[in-house]
C-alpha cells in the first residue's frame, strides 16, 4: 500500500487535548508522522487535502448489537460494517446478546470469521459472562479470552445472584478479564417501560425510579471492592448513580463507566405521543440526569460515549409501548448526535474524541484511538458544521429504529480509513 | 358549536369549550333516553364497530345501546377471543378492519397507547373506551355530566377521587377534565397505589381519608383490582376498607351535601359500603350510567359529524 498524506486538517487529537492545523501521513497502515502546520513537498505519498476540515481518531464504539446470529434480518456483519464506516466508527466492540448468545469459544470463532470476511472496520467481539446470559454458570473466560474476547458481560441481563456474579468477577480478575454490566436492579426494573415521574404518569407507562440503577451500581462496586476485578459499568443514565462512580474511583478500584448517546442528547420528554423509537434501555431520563451526565463526561467521571448500537425491525417497534421492543440504532448517529454536545458549547471535540475513541480502546487494550505516531491509520475526517435532516431509510443499517428521523443535525463524515484503507467516502 | 376533533382519544387534547359543547349535546340525549321513542338517525348508514381487546360488559353494553339509539349499524368483536390469540398484531388487525369501512371504531386495549398507535392506522373516527392505565375520557365526561346534574355547575367544586390512582385510567381522565374546568381535585389514597410526581398535575394528595375528604362536593371512588389485594399493593382487603374503605364515619367528613360516584363495577365491602351505594341520596351511581348513554351518543354524534365534514372536503378537493 502506498503512503497517503493528509494535509490541510485540523487534528484532534484526545490524547494531548488538542485541536491543531497540520498533516499526517500515513504509511502500512499506521500514523508514521504527524506534522504540526505544512509538511514537507518531498514526502513522494499521495495527497488528500483536508481542506481544513475536523481529522480524528476512529471512534472505537463499545457496545454495538450485531445480529448475527439469530436475527440477521435487523442487521448483518455487512450492513453495520457499511453503517460504521459511513459513520466514522472504525472498531466496533461488539456485544454477545444475540440469539443464542456468544458464551462459547466455537460462537465466538464464528463472529470473528463473519466479521473478517464481512465488514470493513476492525471488529473486536465481547462475549457472554455466564452461559446463556442465565447469571447462572460462568463462561469458560480463559478460552474466550484466547479466541478473542475483548471483555466479558451479559449486556442488559443482570447477574442477579450475587454469589454468582462475585466469583465471575474474582475468576475474571486472575485472567485480568474486563467485566461490563449494565447496572439495574430488576426487582425494581421489571415490566419498567420508563422512568417515574410525571410523564409517565401522564402516559400511565409502568415506570421505574432511577434509583435502580443507583442500586445496582452500589452493588457491582462492592463486589469489586471486594473481588478487586477490573470492571466498567456501561449505559449509566442517572445522576444519582454518579455519586457511587466517584467514590469508587477515589478508592482505587479498577472501575471506569460509559453512557450511550442517547442519554445524552434525549430526555423522557421526547417519548411524547408513545413514540417507540425513543423506547431504550434504561429508558430515557429527565433533563437533570441529561445535564449531568454531560457534566460527568466533561469532568472525566463517565469514561466513554458509545452508540449502544440495538436494531429492531419494524414490527418490534410498531407494537403499543409496553410491548415494543427497546433500542436504537445509533452507528451513523453516534457523531453527529454527540457533536450537538460540541455546538452547545458543553464539551469540546478532544473531550468527545478522548470518551469516544481514545478510553475505550485504552480499557479494552487496543492500540487504536489516537492520532500519534505508530498508532494504527483508524481515522475519521468530518465537517462538524455541515447540517443535515436525518432520513432514516438513508441509513446503511438494515433496521431504521432511530429517534432521529427527521432530526435537523449538524456533522457530516466526509472520509473514513481502517488501517490506511478508505472504507468510506462521502 | 366547538368540537375540532377526529378521534376522541384522550381528554387531554380537548380545549375546554369542547368539553362544554359535548355535555350540552349529551343533555339533549338524556331527554332522548328519557322519551318514549328512543330513537334517532343521526348515524344512519354509518358503521360503528365495538373493538374489546379487554373484557368490558357495562362500557361496552353503554357503546352498543347508543350507536343502536342514533341509527349507526353496530357490530361488536371480542378480540381477547379472537386474532390476538392467533399472533396477529394490533397493526395487522386494524388494517384489516379498516378494509371493511367502519366509519365509528370504538376500541379498549390493555396497554396504555394503544388505541392511539391504532387510530394512526385507520380511516375511521377513534373512540378510546379505555387504554391501559392511560385515559378513559368517555368515562370522565359522563362523570362530568352527573357532577353537572347533581351540582348545577362544574367549577369550583373539590372533588376527592380515592383509592388506586395509580393503575386507574378512569382518575387520570378525571383529572384532567376536573382540572380544565376548574375544580379543585384531591387524591386519596395509600402511597403504594398513588403515581409518581402527581401532584405536578396541579392536585391535592392525602393518604388518609379524614383529611382528604374534608369539605369534598364530590366523592368519587375508585374500583380495586382484585389482583392488587394479595399483599403486594395493600396488605389485605379488610385493612384497606378499614382504612380507605367508604362508610357513613368516612362520608361526614365530606359535606353535608357531597355526592358518592363509582365507575362500577362495585366491590361492595371493599372499597364503599353497600348502603352508602345505595342510598339515593347521596348516591349518584345509578345517574353516572345513565349519563354514561348520553355521552357516547353526544360523542359518537360529534365525531361523526366531523367525519363526514372532512369527506365532504375530500370530495369537493377531488
Amino acid at each position: 500500500m502506498s503512503d497517503t498524506l493528509l494535509t490541510n486538517a485540523r487534528l484532534i487529537d484526545p490524547e494531548a487535548g488538542t485541536e491543531t492545523d497540520g498533516a499526517l501521513l500515513i504509511s502500512g497502515g499506521l500514523i508514521a508522522r504527524v506534522f504540526a502546520g505544512p509538511p514537507p513537498a518531498d514526502t513522494g505519498a499521495a495527497v488528500v487535502d483536508c481542506r481544513g476540515k475536523c481529522l480524528a481518531p476512529g471512534i472505537v464504539d463499545l457496545g454495538v448489537k450485531i445480529c448475527e446470529p439469530g436475527e440477521r434480518h435487523k442487521e448483518s456483519f455487512r450492513s453495520a460494517g457499511r453503517a460504521a464506516a459511513a459513520g466514522g466508527v472504525t472498531t466496533m466492540i461488539t456485544r454477545p446478546d444475540t440469539l443464542p448468545a456468544i458464551d462459547s469459544p466455537e460462537q465466538l470463532e464464528f463472529v470473528s470469521r463473519r466479521a473478517a470476511e464481512a465488514a470493513p472496520v476492525r471488529i473486536h467481539p465481547m462475549a457472554a459472562l455466564t452461559k446463556g446470559r442465565q447469571g447462572r454458570e460462568m463462561v469458560e473466560i480463559g478460552f474466550l479470552q484466547d479466541a478473542g474476547a475483548v471483555a466479558f458481560t451479559d449486556a442488559d441481563a443482570v447477574v442477579t445472584d450475587t454469589k454468582v456474579f462475585s466469583r465471575c468477577l474474582t475468576y475474571a480478575r486472575a485472567l485480568g478479564a474486563l467485566v461490563i454490566a449494565h447496572p439495574q436492579e430488576p426487582g425494581l426494573t421489571g415490566g419498567a417501560a420508563a422512568t417515574s415521574g410525571k410523564f409517565a404518569s401522564l402516559r400511565g407507562i409502568p415506570a421505574v425510579s432511577p434509583m435502580a440503577e443507583r442500586m445496582g451500581l452500589e452493588r457491582d462496586l462492592a463486589l469489586v471492592e471486594m473481588t478487586r476485578a477490573r470492571y466498567h459499568a456501561d449505559n449509566l443514565s442517572t445522576a444519582a448513580a454518579l455519586p457511587a462512580l466517584e467514590r469508587a474511583k477515589a478508592a482505587g478500584l479498577d472501575v471506569t463507566a460509559g453512557v450511550n448517546v442517547h442519554h445524552l442528547t434525549l430526555n423522557a420528554l421526547d417519548v411524547g405521543d408513545y413514540r417507540t423509537f425513543f423506547k431504550i434501555k434504561p429508558p430515557l431520563r429527565d433533563e437533570d440526569d441529561r445535564l449531568a451526565m454531560i457534566e460527568a463526561v466533561g469532568a472525566g467521571l463517565i469514561d466513554v460515549i458509545s452508540s449502544m448500537h440495538t436494531p429492531q425491525d419494524e414490527e418490534s417497534k410498531r407494537l403499543p409501548f409496553e410491548e415494543a421492543a427497546s433500542g436504537a440504532v445509533a452507528l451513523q448517529t453516534l457523531l453527529p448526535a454527540a457533536l450537538r454536545l460540541y455546538h452547545a458549547g458543553q464539551l469540546t471535540l478532544p473531550q468527545l474524541f478522548r470518551a469516544m475513541a481514545l478510553t475505550p480502546a485504552q480499557r479494552l487494550g487496543l492500540p487504536a484511538g489516537r492520532l500519534s505516531e505508530s498508532a494504527p491509520a483508524d481515522l475519521v475526517l468530518f465537517d462538524p458544521d455541515a447540517p443535515f435532516v436525518l432520513d432514516r431509510f438513508k441509513l446503511e443499517s438494515k433496521s431504521k429504529n432511530t429517534p432521529f428521523d427527521g432530526a435537523r443535525m449538524e456533522g457530516k463524515v466526509l472520509k473514513t480509513w481502517v488501517g490506511g484503507r478508505e472504507v468510506f467516502a462521502a | 358549536m366547538t368540537f375540532h376533533q377526529k378521534h376522541l382519544l384522550g381528554i387531554e387534547g380537548l380545549h375546554p369549550e369542547e368539553i362544554r359543547t359535548l355535555l350540552d349535546l349529551s343533555e339533549t340525549y338524556v331527554d332522548l333516553n328519557r322519551a318514549a321513542s328512543k330513537h334517532s338517525d343521526v348515524l344512519a348508514g354509518l358503521t360503528q364497530i365495538n373493538m374489546f381487546f379487554e373484557a368490558s360488559t357495562r362500557t361496552q353494553a353503554s357503546f352498543e345501546i347508543a350507536g343502536m339509539r342514533l341509527g349507526a349499524d353496530v357490530m361488536n368483536m371480542a378480540m381477547q377471543a379472537s386474532s390476538i390469540k392467533k399472533g396477529e398484531t394490533l397493526i395487522d388487525t386494524a388494517l384489516t378492519l379498516n378494509a371493511m369501512h367502519p366509519d365509528l371504531l370504538v376500541v379498549r386495549h390493555p396497554h396504555s397507547g394503544a388505541v392511539n398507535l391504532l387510530a394512526e392506522k385507520v380511516n375511521a373516527a377513534v373512540l378510546n373506551a379505555g387504554d391501559g392505565r392511560h385515559e378513559h375520557p368517555t368515562q370522565a365526561l359522563l362523570d362530568a355530566l352527573t357532577i353537572r346534574y347533581a351540582k348545577g355547575r362544574l367549577h369550583r367544586l373539590s372533588v376527592a377521587i380515592c383509592g388506586d390512582i395509580a393503575h386507574s385510567r378512569v382518575a387520570r381522565s378525571n383529572i384532567l377534565l376536573l382540572g380544565k374546568m376548574e375544580n379543585r381535585v384531591r387524591l386519596i389514597g395509600p402511597p403504594t397505589l398513588m403515581p409518581s410526581k402527581i401532584e405536578e398535575f396541579g392536585v391535592e394528595v392525602f393518604d388518609d381519608m379524614e383529611e382528604g375528604l374534608r369539605d369534598a362536593d364530590v366523592v368519587m371512588m375508585l374500583r380495586l383490582q382484585r389482583e392488587r389485594m394479595d399483599g403486594g399493593f395493600i396488605p389485605s382487603e379488610r385493612e384497606y376498607y378499614h382504612r380507605y374503605g367508604l362508610d357513613a364515619e368516612k362520608l361526614a367528613f365530606a359535606k353535608p351535601d357531597a355526592i358518592v360516584m363509582h365507575p362500577g363495577p362495585m366491590n361492595r365491602g371493599v372499597e364503599i359500603d353497600g348502603t352508602i351505594a345505595d342510598d339515593i341520596n347521596r348516591s349518584v351511581i345509578q345517574d353516572q350510567v345513565e349519563m354514561g348513554v348520553a355521552v357516547r351518543m353526544a360523542a359518537m354524534d360529534l365525531l361523526a359529524r366531523n367525519l363526514r365534514a372532512a369527506r365532504e372536503r375530500e370530495r369537493a378537493d377531488a
